[in-house]
């Protein structure tokens, strides 16, 4: 990392402008858990690194009508802080902070985690399921995109040249709603996803199912939103036969490498058994926010 | 030439300035440029923790954060902990415990625990071993820190009381 340049701009335009004109080895840094690895490890050119976090923008959790802005380089310490996004999202607080240790939650970010492009990036199957999308700010000004449509292959984004992810947006809340993800580690802490599952639904009064997206992570290059998946619980009060064909569903949307973690069998047949988990939690706490 | 930045920072209280590389992380200005040797890096990568400092108020790991991140910002390290020559409740029990050998670790063990300790200061042991996660120790096995750190947190709320 010897040959870094480093500025932190306090706008977004500013940012932006320095990104494009940093040309392809400009990095945006929010917690930098990863960037700065990378950079150290030679796995990343070093270059210009475009701090995010004087952009007040990029920073904190605002409440806006019923939805929730969470600013890019926000870490998830602040979001496990932060009362009404954990009791209107608890899945996605709950995947955000199971990356990593305390320390890394200090300083890691969701819009990091997404823009990082791992298909095992925990916060972005409940992102997805949440059908969050992002803020986008580039040199030809700001657009919104679903969370699904950053990552393209592993490590690599749809972002263009001088485009950064300044905000993510989750959708107001209706009530008899709830999310959970899960992921699959072979111990208790500090490892990466063989497979995440999330699920976030919306029940009418009768507890029966109005709206369901299920996403899941490590079990193909990008993570997946599996409308298939979703569709199987909606008119239902996700009862055995539901939840079967949720575990159908999320079996064949399932292109996963066998590597040390897991073989292909196994990460498919888990993401059927985590998405089965996920959707019973979801119900549960849907049914607790009548 | 690379240009070096100047930083203004608050080091345990004290207001500091140093030149720094972009790339230096925080870790190396504070063992390079302030003398300040009791963090370590252990792996630089962000997996052994025993560079924990406490940035702003939260526990990061120095080797993690650029030197020139720090601009404005209050840090916190194994040197602020002890008062004079009074050590901390903390660095006491571990010496009563036992909850070192090498000592390598043990100042990165030591600020993550007093980070839990300012937020929860009656944790259950789960919590504090979950907290405590992502320092590694090579020693003790863990198990004399853990009984360290609760020792601590239960004299502390005496204090407190």
């Amino acid at each position: 990392m010897s040959h870094v340049e480093f500025i932190a701009p306090t706008s977004a335009e500013q940012a932006a402008a320095a990104l494009l004109a940093g040309g392809a080895h400009a990095r945006p840094l929010g917690g930098g858990t990863d960037l700065l690895v990378q950079l150290r490890s030679g796995r990343l050119p070093a270059g210009l690194i475009v701090d995010l976090k004087r952009i007040p923008e990029a920073i904190g959790i605002r409440q806006e009508g019923g939805a929730f802005v969470i600013g890019a380089a926000t870490p998830g310490a602040a979001l496990s802080e932060h009362k009404a996004l954990g009791l209107a999202w608890p899945g996605v607080v709950e995947a955000a902070n199971l990356i990593g240790s305390t320390q890394v939650q200090g300083r890691a970010s969701m819009a990091g985690n997404l823009c990082n492009a791992s298909p095992a990036a925990d916060s972005v199957p409940a992102l997805v399921a949440a059908r969050a999308t992002c803020v986008i700010v580039g040199p030809g000004g700001r657009r919104t995109a679903p969370v699904e449509a950053i990552g393209v292959s592993p490590g690599r984004t749809s972002l263009a040249p001088g485009e950064f992810v300044l905000e993510i947006h989750l959708p107001p809340r209706p009530p008899r709603s709830g999310d959970a993800y899960l992921r699959l580690i072979p111990r208790t802490e500090m490892d990466i996803a063989v497979v995440g599952a999330g699920v976030s639904l919306t029940l009418d009064a009768a507890g029966v199912v109005t709206e369901a997206h299920v996403a899941l992570g490590a079990v193909a290059p990008t993570v997946l939103l599996v409308a298939d998946a979703g569709a199987a619980l909606i008119g239902t009060k996700v009862d055995e036969a539901a939840l079967n064909a949720l575990d159908a569903a999320a079996r064949t949307a399932c292109n996963p490498i066998s590597d040390k973690r897991g073989t292909i069998e196994y990460r498919t047949k888990i993401a059927g058994v985590l998405a089965r988990r996920a959707a019973t939690i979801a119900y549960g706490r849907a049914e607790k926010r009548a | 030439m690379m240009k070096r930045q100047h930083i203004s920072a608050v080091v345990n209280g004290d207001p500091v300035d140093f030149l720094t590389d972009p790339g230096a992380t925080l870790l190396d200005a504070l063992r390079d440029d302030l003398g300040l040797t009791g963090s370590k890096e252990g792996c630089g990568s962000g997996d052994c923790g025993a560079c924990s400092v406490i940035l702003d108020g939260r526990l990061v790991c120095s080797c993690l954060v650029l030197a020139v991140e720090a601009e404005g910002r209050r840090v916190e390290t194994i040197e602020g902990m002890a008062d004079g020559s009074t050590l901390h409740p903390l660095q006491q029990k571990f010496l009563e415990h036992a909850a070192l050998q090498c000592g390598f670790c043990t100042p990165g063990l030591l600020v993550a625990a007093k980070a839990l300790l300012d937020v929860n200061p009656d944790p259950t042991e789960s919590e504090a071993r979950y907290w405590l996660a992502g320092n590694l120790c090579r020693c003790t096995g863990y198990d004399k820190v853990i009984r360290a750190v609760m020792d601590a947190a239960a004299e502390l709320r005496q204090v407190r009381v």
